[in-house]
C-alpha cells in the first residue's frame, strides 16, 4: 500500500459538446421506441385536438336541430350530411360527441389533478413523518378505498347535488386515496436513500429535503398512474351522466347522449355507437399511453 | 497537530427493538455503546472495525443523521450534543460527509452543477448565481474533474467520478471536518488509491481534519495519523498509526492486523484465527465485549468492563493485561 499509484487526472475528457442526457430525455427515447404507445399518444392527441378545436371542426352547432322542409330531421340514419346521423330532437350527432370530448377531457383532466394534488400532499406527510399522523392518513385511505368507487362517487354526488362540477369532484375525492398511497410509498422508499442522508448531511431543511429531492424522484410513477387514471375518470364522468348524477340533458357529454339514446337502441343504434367509441378510444389512447409511459420511467433510470 | 477540534465522550446509540401490536420496546441493539476519542485540528483519524461494529453510526453521530442516546460530542468547543435541531443545520456547514455509496448518495435527477450548488445555496455561501456556477467549475477541478461535468447526470460518471462529486458536495461549503464513511470501499483498488491521493491533496490545500471510517485496515494505515480499533460497539485501541501497527497490544487488534496480507513470498507469519462469530450487538457479552472470543481471556474479563485509558503516551487501549503494569 505504500506505492500508490499517483495518477492525478484519470478523466479522459470526451465531447464536451455533448448533450446532458437528462432522465427525461432517457424516458422519451425509451417511449419512442414503444409502437402502442405511440399509437395512444396519437389517440389521445387527436381527441385533444377535436377538443380545442371543436368550433372549428364541428359541422354543426350542439343545439342546432335540423329542421327539413316537412319535419325534423330526427333520429336520422348516418349518411355524407350527417356522418354519424341525428339524435331523436334533429341535433348532429357528430357535432356532439366532438364537443363531447371537451367535457371527458376537461373533467378527466381536472379530476386527476385534483386528486394528485392533494393526494401527494397526503402522502407526503404520511411517508415522511410517519408515526400517528401516517396511521391516520392510511386507515382514512383504507376506509375510502373498502367502497366501490363508483358508488362512493354517487354518494358524494348524491350529498353535493348533482352537476358536471360537483361529478368532477366526486371522482377526484375517490382516486384520492390511489395516489396517496403511491407516493406514501415512493416517499418511505426514497427517504431512505442515500442521497437523502446526503443532503441531511449537507444542512437541508425538511422542507427543501421533501420538495427537491423526494417529490421530484416520484413524479415518474405518478405521471404513470395520473395518465391511466385520466381513463378511469373519464368512464366515470360517463357513468355518472348515464346515471342522471353529472351533466345534465343538454350538454353534449358522452355518458349523458349514451343514456338519453337507450330508447332507440334497436331502432337507432347509432344513437348510442358514436359515443360509446369516442368513450372508449379516449380511454384506449390513455390507457395504451400510460403503460407505453411505466415501460419508459419505471425500468428505473440507468444508474 | 494542535488542540482538539472534536471530542467524543462515551458517545452511545442503543436501538430500540419493538416488537408485537404495539411496538413495546423489547430490546436493544447497543450499535455504539460509549466511545471516547477525540481528533486534533488537522489530523486524520482513522476508525477500523468489522462490519456492524458501529463505526457508520459513530460517524453519523457527529453530524447528529443520527442522534446519540447517551453522550457528549464538542466540537470547536461547542456541544453540538445539546443545540437545536436548527443550530445544528448550520454546524453542519462544518462538519460534512463522504458517503460510502457513490452510486447511491448523488440524486439521480440532479445534474452535478446542482447537486454541487445547492450546499451554497443552503448556506448561503453565494448568493450571486453567476459567481456560484463559477465556483461549482473550480471545485469540480479541484477534486480531479472538468468544468463541463457540471451538466450532466450522475449516472453518466464512473465510481471513481462520482465519488469525486460526493467529496466536492463535502468541500463545496469549505467545512473544517469531513466525516468520510468508507470512501473508497466501493471502488476498484485501482481507483480507490487515486481517490486517497485526493484526499490527501485536499487536506494539505484546505487544512481538513478527517475522520475516516474504513475496514481495510491498509488503507487506513496509508491515510491516518492515529487510528482506532472498535469492536461490538467499543473502542478497544487507538494509537499513532505506525505504533499500532507496530505494536499493537490488543488481542482483537492483533488478530486483525495478523490477516492484512503482507506483498513478500518469504514473508512468514504467525496468523491469529479467532474462533466463532461476533456476539449480537442486543445481547452483548459480560464484562470485556472480547471475552468470548479471546485467546488471552482471563476470569476477570468475563465479570468486568476493562477500562479504556492510556498506558502509553497517545496509546490507549481496553484491555485488562495491561491494567495493572501501565509500562509495557
Amino acid at each position: 500500500m505504500a506505492e500508490l499509484a499517483r495518477n492525478d487526472n484519470p478523466i479522459q475528457p470526451n465531447q464536451q459538446d455533448e448533450k446532458p442526457a437528462s432522465p427525461w430525455r432517457d424516458a422519451w427515447r425509451n417511449f419512442r421506441k414503444n409502437k402502442l404507445a405511440l399509437i395512444g399518444l396519437g389517440i389521445v392527441t387527436f381527441f385533444i385536438i377535436l377538443a380545442v378545436f371543436a368550433p372549428v371542426i364541428a359541422p354543426e352547432g350542439i343545439d342546432d336541430q335540423k329542421i327539413s322542409t316537412e319535419n325534423y330531421a330526427k333520429l336520422e340514419s348516418p349518411s355524407s350530411e350527417y356522418w354519424f346521423g341525428t339524435d331523436d330532437f334533429g341535433r348532429d350527432i357528430l357535432s356532439r360527441v366532438i364537443y363531447g370530448a371537451r367535457i371527458s377531457l376537461t373533467v378527466g383532466f381536472f379530476a386527476v389533478m385534483g386528486s394528485v394534488i392533494v393526494g401527494s400532499i397526503l402522502g407526503i406527510v404520511a411517508g415522511y413523518y410517519g408515526r400517528w399522523v401516517d396511521t391516520i392518513i392510511s386507515r382514512i385511505f383504507d376506509i375510502m378505498l373498502a367502497f366501490p368507487s363508483i358508488l362512493l362517487a354517487i354518494a358524494i354526488v348524491a350529498v353535493l347535488g348533482p352537476s358536471l362540477k360537483n361529478a368532477l369532484i366526486a371522482i377526484a375525492i375517490i382516486n384520492i386515496p390511489n395516489f396517496g398511497r403511491l407516493v406514501r410509498s415512493k416517499v418511505l422508499s426514497i427517504k431512505e436513500e442515500e442521497y437523502i442522508m446526503a443532503a441531511k448531511a449537507v444542512g437541508m431543511k425538511d422542507s427543501r429535503i421533501l420538495f427537491q429531492h423526494i417529490l421530484p424522484n416520484s413524479f415518474a410513477p405518478i405521471i404513470v398512474q395520473g395518465t391511466l387514471a385520466i381513463a378511469t375518470a373519464i368512464i366515470e364522468t360517463a357513468a355518472l351522466g348515464f346515471l342522471g348524477l353529472g351533466a345534465k340533458a343538454p350538454t353534449p357529454e358522452w355518458g349523458t347522449m349514451l343514456a338519453d339514446s337507450r330508447q332507440f337502441i334497436t331502432d337507432a343504434p347509432y344513437t348510442m355507437i358514436f359515443p360509446g367509441l369516442a368513450i372508449m378510444l379516449t380511454v384506449l389512447g390513455f390507457n395504451l399511453m400510460g403503460d407505453g409511459l411505466r415501460d419508459a420511467l419505471d425500468p428505473k433510470m440507468k444508474s | 497537530m494542535s488542540q482538539p477540534l472534536l471530542e467524543v465522550k462515551e458517545l452511545k446509540k442503543h436501538f430500540p427493538i419493538t416488537g408485537g401490536v404495539l411496538g413495546k420496546e423489547v430490546g436493544q441493539v447497543k450499535a455504539v455503546d460509549g466511545v471516547t476519542f477525540f481528533i486534533r485540528e488537522g489530523e486524520t483519524l482513522g476508525l477500523v472495525g468489522e462490519s456492524g461494529c458501529g463505526k457508520s453510526t459513530t460517524g453519523r453521530m457527529l453530524l447528529r443523521l443520527i442522534e446519540p442516546t447517551e453522550g457528549e460530542v464538542t466540537f470547536n468547543g461547542k456541544k453540538i450534543t445539546s443545540i437545536s435541531g436548527s443550530e445544528m443545520r448550520k454546524m453542519r456547514r462544518d462538519i460534512q460527509m463522504v458517503f460510502q455509496d457513490p452510486y447511491a448518495s448523488l440524486n439521480p435527477r440532479h445534474t452535478v452543477e446542482k447537486i454541487l450548488e445547492e450546499p451554497m445555496i443552503v448556506h448561503g455561501i453565494e448568493k450571486n448565481s453567476k459567481k456560484r456556477k463559477q465556483k461549482v467549475r473550480e471545485l469540480l477541478e479541484k477534486v480531479g474533474l472538468s468544468s463541463y461535468h457540471a451538466k450532466r447526470y450522475p449516472h453518466q460518471f464512473s465510481g471513481g467520478q462520482r465519488q469525486r462529486i460526493g467529496i466536492a458536495r463535502a468541500l463545496a461549503v469549505k467545512p473544517k471536518l469531513i466525516v468520510a464513511d468508507e470512501p473508497v470501499s466501493a471502488l476498484d483498488v485501482s481507483v480507490q488509491a487515486q481517490v486517497l491521493n485526493l484526499l490527501q491533496d485536499l487536506q494539505k490545500e484546505f487544512d481538513l481534519t478527517f475522520l475516516f471510517i474504513a475496514h481495510d485496515l491498509g488503507v487506513v494505515r496509508h491515510i491516518s495519523d492515529r487510528v482506532g480499533v472498535m469492536y461490538l460497539g467499543k473502542l478497544v485501541e487507538l494509537a499513532g498509526s505506525e505504533k499500532l501497527y507496530e505494536k499493537p497490544l490488543h488481542p482483537y487488534t492483533q488478530a486483525l492486523l495478523s490477516a492484512v496480507p503482507v506483498p513478500d513470498v518469504e514473508h512468514k507469519k504467525e496468523r491469529i484465527v479467532l474462533q466463532g462469530d461476533v456476539p449480537s450487538p442486543s445481547n452483548p457479552p459480560k464484562g470485556c465485549p472480547f471475552h468470548t472470543r479471546c485467546p488471552e481471556a482471563m476470569d476477570v474479563c468475563k465479570q468486568v468492563v476493562p477500562k479504556f485509558q492510556e498506558v502509553e503516551q497517545d496509546h490507549y487501549v481496553a484491555c485488562h493485561l495491561y491494567e495493572d503494569n501501565k509500562s509495557i
